[in-house]
C-alpha cells in the first residue's frame, strides 16, 4: 500500500481507471488544461495506449503494433500506469484499490473501463478460457492471438456480420486468407443497412475473397490442435483454422457496479458525464448517456473533451450533446458510410433518393426530411460522401439539386470550360482571363490586320500571362484565317 | 507638375530602357520599363521567375507613375476634424519630429511606434528597423507581412531552422511528379507562375490543389480536394496517416535526417481517414489518393499559401504540410520539397531585415545578445541601447491610441485602414492617435485619416532590391528620380533622424548613420545580415546583375548563392529537421444560428493587396471595378438573393455590403469576399481578428457571418 498518495495534500487528484481510447484522450485533454492536477491514469493493458480503431489495419498486415501508438499525455503530474486493474472503488473514503494492493485517493475518479467482447454460448467452448484457435476480436491482445492462429492459416471463420466483424474479416482476407463470415441474420450489418445496400456488399466482399453465410446462427464449435469445425444451426459444418467471435461488446460495469453507482447497461451519466456519486464520471465505452451506450470513438472522444472541460473548470456551461453515429467501413475495395435512420422502410414526409449499380458495388439511399438529411447508406464510388456525412452531422440544407448528393458535383464546375468552337464562342467571353482579353478584341485586331500570332498577342497581351489560353488563341486565329468575312464582327466593331 | 516638367530633369534617361522588375507581387516579373515622349512603356522580359509573362497589373504598372492622384507634396491635417492641406517639407517634418518629441517626452520612447510593409525594398525595411530603434528608440515596431507570412515562417523555422519562402528554384515546379498546392490560388494571384504547372501537367504530373473554393487555380488540377474552411490541418495530419499506413514513408530519410518522429506518428495515428472526411468533408477515397500520389512519386513538392496560413492555428497547420513533407523525405532531396507561396513582392526580404518587432537583420532575433551585440556594432550604438522585442502587428495596432498604447505612429507602405483584421475598430485605435504620419504615393484610405502625409517615390523612381519568393536578391532600376517634390523613403528618414538627432542634442553622428544613398544602405545591410540566417554579406548589386539575382544565404563574394537548400542538412543546432506534433482543433469562430455560414476572403487576378495603387488604374477598374460577395445558387436561394443584388454581410464585428455574384464553385456553408475595396466594401470590418498563439496571424480565412439582402433604405450610412 501507497501511504504516499494518501497523505497528498493536492486537491486536485484526478484518477482515469481505463488507458483505451477515452481514457488516453481524457487524460492528454486535461494535462492540456490543468498544469496542476495530479493525474493518474490506470490501463488494464499493458501497452501504450493505441488506435482501436487501426487494429483492422494491424490484422491486414498494412501496419505494425508501432503504428497504431497514440500519443500519450506526458508532462508533470501525470503518472500513466500500464498494465495496472482496479479492483475496487470506495466512494465513501474516495479511494481505488488496485491490483497490485495499491490504494489511491482521489478527488475525481473517471471509469473509462470499455467494454468486453461477448463470447457467444456455443457447445464445446469454455466462454472464460478460449482455445488457441478461438479468439474475439477488442484489444491488441486479441489481435496478437489472431495474427498467432493466421500465421500459416488458409481458411479463418468470422462469427457475426456486423462492423468489427467484417473489419475483422477483410483483414484476414487482406492476408490471403479464404475467409467466411456466419451471420444470424438475413443480411449483413443490419442495424446500419437494410437489405438491399448489405446485398450488394456481400457481393463486394466476395471480390475480397470474404464468403458470407447469411440467416444461418452457430451452435457448436470443435476446436482441435490441428483445426476446428464451427456447426451452423442449419446442420452445415464448417472447417477452418482460426475462428473470429464478433458477437458484440458489453459495458464493462463491474467496478460501478461494486462500488454501488447507478448502472443499466452502462454506468449512467449526466449532460456533464457525471455518475450517481458527483466525485465520479463515466464516458467512452462503459458511459450511458441518455440511454445511449455509444461503443464509437468519435463520442467517446467528444465526452473527452466536455469532460476535461467541467474538471478544468474553463466552462461552466460544457455539456455533452451527442451527435448521430456515423458509421465509416473503408478498406481496400470497400467504401461504406452509414448513418441515421437510412436503414428504415419508406415513410410519408421522407423524401427518399436512391441509386444502385450492384455489378460494380455502388449503392446510395439517402433520406430527407423537411430539406434535412435524417439518414444515408453510401456504399462504393460515391464521390460526394464528404458532403453527406457533413450534410447530416451539422443538419445543413441539402442541395436544391439533390443529383449531386448522388454524383458529385452536377454543375460543370469540376473542370475548365473545354475549348469551344470559335465560331459559336460569343464575343464577350474572355478567351485570355490573366489580361482580360475577349474573343471580340481578338477578331477586332485580326480585322485591323494583325496576322500572326506575334502580332495579337503584342497588341492584345493575349498569352502572356499564365500562358494557358495560347490554344484558344491559336484556334481563333485558326478560324479567322479560315474564313473571309466575319459579318457579324462588323456590326461591333461599328458600335 | 507637369509630365513636361519631369521628363525635362532627366532627360538623360529619355532613349534608355531599364531593366527591372514589376512592383507587386513576390514573383517579381523581369520587365523593362521603356520612356517614351508620351508614356512609359511596360515590355515583359525573360526571366526565371515569369519567362517572358506578365499579368494585368504588371502590364499597366507605369500608368500611376503620372496619375492625377499622385501624390507631390506633403499634406498636413491641422486639427482634428479638419482637412489635410498642402505643405513644405520643413513644416510637415517639423511637425513630425515635434510630434514625436511631445509624445515621447510625455509617454516615453515606446509610445511612438513603426508600421511597414512587406513591399518596401530591402534597403528601406532595414533602414525603417534601424531608425525604429536607434532614432525612435522604440521597441514598437512591426508590419503587415504579419499577415501575410508570418505563419509559414514561423513553421518553417521551427522545422528546418531557416525561412526562405521555396527552398529551391520555381522552375522545380515544373519537373515535379506530383505537385500540392494548398490554400493557393496562383492562378489569380501570380499568373506566370502558372506556366510552370501547365509544363508539369504536360509532362505528365500530378496536380492537386486544396481549397475550398473551386478556384481558377483549382480548375486546373487533377485531384481537387474542397475541405470546409479550417480543417487543412487535420486534412493534411490524415494524408501523413495514410502514407504511414500504406508504407509511403521514406524511414531512411526519416531517420539519418529528422528528429521527433516517433510522437508525430503518435499524434497522426489518431487522424485516421474517416475522421479527417468528418471534420473536412474531403472523402476518405480522395485523401487516399492524393497520399498515394505524393508518396508515390519521385520528386514531389508541396506548397502553402495563405489559404493554410491565415489562420488562428496557421502554424500548426503549416506545420502539419511540413511533417508530411519530411516524413516522405521531400525537403533537400533534387526537384522535391515543401515550400511557401510568398505574397508581397518583398514578403520574404522583408521578414529578414528588421521590420519584425523581434527581430534585428540577417533575421537574427531581437533577445539574442549575440545578435544585437553583431548589429549594434554596425549601427555604432550601444547593444543595452537597443529596445527588447515589440508586440505583432495586430496588437500594435489594437493598442494604438488606448492608455498604455502608442500615441503616435509612422506608416511606411501599408494600408492598416484597409488591410488590417476588424478594421472598423483598427481604424478607429488610428483615429485615435496624437500623430498618425504615413509615407504614401496616392491617399491612401489610411493616408486619409492621417496628420501628416509625406510623398514618397514608386517603384520605377529608386533604386535597391527585392528578395522574391525563391529567396533571390533582385534589383529593382529607377528609370529616373521621383518628380519633384517626391522623397524617397530612404532620404525620408535620414533626414527624419538627422532632425532627431538634434532634437536629441545628439549631433554629429547625425547622417552618415542614415544613409540616404540605397548603395550605401545595401552594403550596411550586408555588414548587419553577415553571420545571420538570412547572410547577404556576399551578395553585390554587380552579382546580381551578372546572375540573374542571388539566392541567399550568400555570406562570400566569392562564393556561389544557395539556389538549393538542405541537400546536406539543416541550420539547426544538430543538423536535423524537427518534426513537430500538431492537432486539429477548431476555428476561433464556429457558425451558430446567428451567424450560420463561414466567410472566406482572398483576391482577385486584376487587383493587389488593400487596392490602393490597382483600384487607381482604369483598366484594371474596368475589370474588377467593386467587391462583390461570392455564394452558391443553392444558399442564394434560400436567402431570397439573385445575382448582382445588394447583399449585407454581418459578423460579430462588422458589416459589408456588395453585390452577390453566384457560383457553384464554393461551397453552399461558405461564401467568399476579395478584400481590395474599402468603405462599406471592406470585408476586413467583418474578418476575425484571433490570432495564431505562435506568428499572431490573425484568421482572416475563416469566420461566421450572417448573409441578408440589403434593403435599399434612404439615408442609412456605413461608416
Amino acid at each position: 500500500m501507497s501511504t504516499e498518495e494518501m497523505v497528498d495534500g493536492s486537491r486536485n487528484r484526478i484518477v482515469i481507471v481505463g488507458h483505451g481510447m477515452a481514457g488516453a484522450r481524457l487524460a492528454a485533454e486535461l494535462s492540456a488544461r490543468l498544469g496542476d492536477a495530479k493525474i493518474t491514469v490506470l490501463g488494464a493493458e499493458l501497452h501504450r495506449a493505441y488506435n482501436r480503431i487501426m487494429l483492422s489495419s494491424l490484422l491486414a498486415g498494412k501496419v505494425d503494433e508501432s503504428g497504431v501508438e497514440l500519443a500519450e499525455a506526458a508532462g508533470h503530474g501525470i503518472d500513466v500506469r500500464p498494465g495496472v486493474q482496479a479492483t475496487a472503488v470506495d466512494p465513501a473514503r474516495r479511494t481505488v484499490t488496485t491490483g497490485r494492493g495499491d490504494l489511491i485517493g482521489y478527488d475525481h475518479l473517471v471509469l473509462a473501463t470499455g467494454g468486453r467482447a461477448l463470447v457467444p454460448p456455443l457447445a464445446g467452448l469454455d466462454r472464460e478460457r478460449l482455445p488457441d484457435r478461438v479468439a474475439v476480436f477488442r484489444t491488441l491482445d486479441d489481435c496478437r492471438r489472431i495474427l498467432t492462429a493466421a500465421a500459416g492459416a488458409r481458411r479463418a471463420l468470422v462469427l457475426g456480420g456486423g462492423l468489427l466483424g467484417l473489419e475483422a474479416a477483410r483483414g484476414l482476407a487482406a492476408r490471403g486468407l479464404d475467409v467466411h463470415v456466419v451471420h444470424p441474420v438475413g443480411h449483413l450489418m443490419e442495424r446500419q443497412l437494410d437489405p438491399a445496400a448489405g446485398a450488394v456488399l456481400a457481393r463486394t466482399l466476395a471480390g475480397l475473397g470474404v464468403t458470407t453465410h447469411l440467416d444461418v446462427a452457430a451452435s457448436a464449435v470443435d476446436a482441435r490442435p490441428d483445426g476446428l469445425t464451427l456447426t451452423l444451426s442449419d446442420g452445415r459444418e464448417l472447417d477452418a483454422d482460426l475462428l473470429v467471435l464478433s458477437c458484440g461488446v458489453r459495458p464493462d460495469v463491474e467496478l460501478a457496479r461494486a462500488a454501488g453507482l447507478t448502472v443499466d447497461r452502462g454506468v449512467v451519466v449526466d449532460d456533464r458525464l457525471r455518475s450517481s456519486d458527483p466525485h465520479i464520471s463515466a464516458i467512452g465505452d462503459c458511459a450511458q448517456h441518455a440511454g445511449v451506450v455509444t461503443g464509437l470513438v468519435a463520442p467517446a472522444w467528444e465526452q473527452a473533451r466536455v469532460l476535461a472541460q467541467v474538471l478544468a473548470g474553463q466552462d461552466p456551461r460544457a455539456r455533452y450533446r451527442p451527435q448521430p453515429a456515423v458509421t465509416r467501413l473503408k478498406a481496400a475495395g470497400i467504401d461504406l458510410a452509414a448513418m441515421g435512420d437510412a436503414a428504415a422502410g419508406p415513410a410519408p414526409d421522407v423524401e427518399e433518393l436512391s441509386f444502385s449499380d450492384p455489378v460494380r458495388g455502388t449503392y446510395a439511399r439517402l433520406r430527407i426530411v423537411g430539406e434535412r438529411l435524417t439518414g444515408a447508406i453510401m456504399l462504393g464510388d460515391n464521390p460526394a460522401v464528404g458532403t453527406v456525412i457533413q450534410l447530416f452531422d451539422r443538419g445543413t440544407p441539402v442541395p436544391i439539386d439533390r443529383r449531386t448528393l448522388l454524383l458529385g458535383r452536377s454543375r460543370d464546375t469540376a473542370s475548365a470550360a473545354p475549348v469551344e468552337s470559335p465560331a459559336l464562342m460569343p464575343d464577350a467571353a474572355t478567351v485570355c482571363q490573366c489580361n482580360t482579353v475577349r474573343k471580340g478584341a481578338l477578331v477586332r485586331c485580326w480585322r485591323a490586320g494583325a496576322r500572326s500570332m506575334d502580332d495579337v498577342v503584342a497588341a492584345t497581351r493575349a498569352t502572356t500571362g499564365c500562358g494557358s489560353c495560347r490554344d484558344a488563341v491559336e484556334g481563333i486565329l485558326g478560324w479567322l484565317s479560315s474564313i473571309d468575312t466575319p459579318d457579324p464582327v462588323e456590326a461591333e466593331v461599328a458600335a | 507638375m507637369t509630365d513636361g516638367a519631369r521628363t525635362a530633369t532627366h532627360s538623360e534617361d529619355v532613349s534608355q530602357d531599364v531593366v527591372t522588375h514589376c512592383p507587386y507581387c513576390a514573383l517579381q516579373c523581369g520587365m523593362t520599363l521603356r520612356r517614351t515622349a508620351e508614356r512609359v512603356e511596360v515590355l515583359p522580359r525573360q526571366f526565371p521567375t515569369n519567362r517572358g509573362g506578365l499579368c494585368q497589373k504588371g502590364w499597366t504598372a507605369a500608368e500611376l507613375l503620372d496619375h492625377p492622384d499622385r501624390l507631390t507634396t506633403p499634406l498636413l491635417r491641422d486639427r482634428p476634424g479638419g482637412q489635410l492641406r498642402p505643405a513644405s517639407w520643413p513644416e510637415a517634418l517639423d511637425r513630425v519630429v515635434a510630434g514625436i518629441r511631445r509624445i515621447q517626452s510625455a509617454y516615453g520612447r515606446d509610445a511612438v511606434a513603426v508600421f511597414g510593409g512587406g513591399g518596401l525594398t530591402n534597403e528601406k525595411a532595414y533602414a525603417l528597423g534601424k531608425f525604429a530603434r536607434v532614432a525612435l528608440g522604440t521597441r514598437n515596431i512591426d508590419y503587415n507581412g504579419r499577415f501575410c507570412m508570418s505563419s509559414a515562417a514561423a513553421a518553417g523555422m521551427r522545422a528546418f531552422g531557416v525561412d526562405r519562402g521555396l527552398p529551391f528554384p520555381l522552375a522545380d515546379l515544373s519537373t515535379a511528379d506530383t505537385l500540392l498546392l494548398v490554400g493557393a490560388n496562383v492562378a489569380e494571384t501570380m499568373p506566370p507562375l502558372v506556366r510552370y504547372l501547365v509544363e508539369q501537367r504536360q509532362r505528365g504530373g500530378t496536380l492537386i490543389v486544396i481549397d475550398p473554393r473551386v478556384t481558377a487555380t483549382a480548375r486546373q488540377a487533377t485531384l481537387h480536394l474542397q475541405p470546409t474552411p479550417g480543417t487543412d490541418l487535420a486534412v493534411a495530419n490524415a494524408l501523413l496517416h495514410i502514407a504511414l499506413a500504406e508504407g509511403l514513408v521514406d524511414k531512411d530519410y526519416v531517420a539519418a535526417r529528422t528528429t521527433g518522429f516517433d510522437q508525430v506518428r503518435r499524434v497522426t495515428a489518431g487522424y485516421w481517414p474517416a475522421r479527417a472526411e468528418r471534420l473536412s468533408g474531403v472523402p476518405v477515397a480522395d485523401l487516399e489518393a492524393a497520399a498515394r500520389a505524393l508518396g508515390t512519386a519521385e520528386r514531389a513538392i508541396i506548397l502553402t499559401a495563405r489559404g493554410a496560413e491565415q489562420h488562428a492555428k496557421g502554424v500548426d497547420t503549416v506545420t502539419a504540410f511540413v511533417n508530411l513533407a519530411l516524413a516522405l523525405g521531400l525537403p533537400g532531396r533534387p526537384g522535391s520539397g515543401y515550400g511557401c507561396l510568398t505574397g508581397q513582392g518583398n514578403g520574404q526580404g522583408g521578414r529578414e531585415h528588421g521590420q519584425k518587432a523581434d527581430q534585428l537583420p540577417g533575421y537574427r532575433r531581437i533577445d539574442d545578445p549575440a545578435a544585437r551585440a553583431h548589429v549594434a556594432g554596425v549601427w555604432g550604438v550601444d547593444p543595452d541601447a537597443l529596445p527588447g522585442p515589440g508586440v505583432s502587428a495586430y496588437e500594435l495596432l489594437s493598442a494604438l491610441g488606448t492608455d498604455g498604447g502608442p500615441k503616435g505612429l509612422l506608416v511606411f507602405g501599408s494600408n492598416p485602414v484597409v488591410s488590417a483584421p476588424r478594421a472598423g475598430r483598427i481604424e478607429g485605435r488610428l483615429r485615435d492617435l496624437d500623430l498618425l504620419v504615413v509615407a504614401d504615393f496616392v491617399r491612401s484610405e489610411t493616408a486619409e485619416i492621417a496628420d501628416v502625409v509625406l510623398p514618397t517615390a514608386q517603384w520605377a523612381e529608386e533604386d535597391g532590391t527585392m528578395t522574391n519568393l525563391e529567396g533571390r536578391v533582385l534589383r529593382r532600376r529607377a528609370l529616373g528620380p521621383p518628380p519633384p517634390g517626391v522623397r524617397t523613403d530612404l532620404a525620408l528618414l535620414a533626414d527624419l533622424a538627422d532632425r532627431l538627432d538634434h532634437v536629441d542634442g545628439s549631433a554629429g553622428q547625425g547622417r552618415s548613420r542614415f544613409p540616404a544613398a540605397p548603395e550605401q544602405v545595401f552594403a550596411e545591410l550586408r555588414r548587419a545580415s553577415a553571420g545571420g540566417a538570412a547572410d547577404y554579406a556576399g551578395i553585390t548589386w554587380e552579382r546580381i546583375d551578372a546572375e540573374d539575382g542571388v539566392f541567399w544565404p550568400c555570406p562570400d563574394e566569392d562564393g556561389p548563392g544557395m539556389p538549393r537548400l538542405f541537400a546536406d542538412g539543416f541550420p539547426t543546432p544538430d543538423g536535423r529537421a524537427r518534426f513537430v506534433p500538431v492537432e486539429h482543433r477548431p476555428v476561433a469562430e464556429e457558425v451558430c444560428p446567428d451567424y450560420p455560414v463561414y466567410l472566406t476572403t482572398g483576391r482577385v487576378l486584376t487587383q493587389y493587396q488593400s487596392g490602393a495603387q490597382t483600384r487607381r488604374v482604369e483598366a484594371l477598374r474596368r475589370v474588377a471595378p467593386n467587391a462583390f460577395l461570392e455564394l452558391h445558387p443553392d444558399l442564394a436561394a434560400r436567402l431570397g438573393v439573385a445575382d448582382g443584388d445588394e447583399v449585407r454581410v454581418t459578423s460579430r464585428r462588422g458589416e459589408m455590403r456588395a453585390p452577390a455574384r453566384l457560383t457553384p464553385t464554393i461551397r453552399p456553408d461558405t461564401v467568399f469576399a476579395p478584400f481590395h475595396w474599402a468603405g462599406a466594401a471592406r470585408i476586413n470590418s467583418v474578418t476575425s481578428d484571433a490570432l495564431d498563439p505562435v506568428s499572431r496571424m490573425p484568421e482572416f480565412k475563416v469566420c461566421a457571418v450572417r448573409v441578408e439582402k440589403a434593403v435599399a433604405s434612404a439615408g442609412e450610412g456605413t461608416a
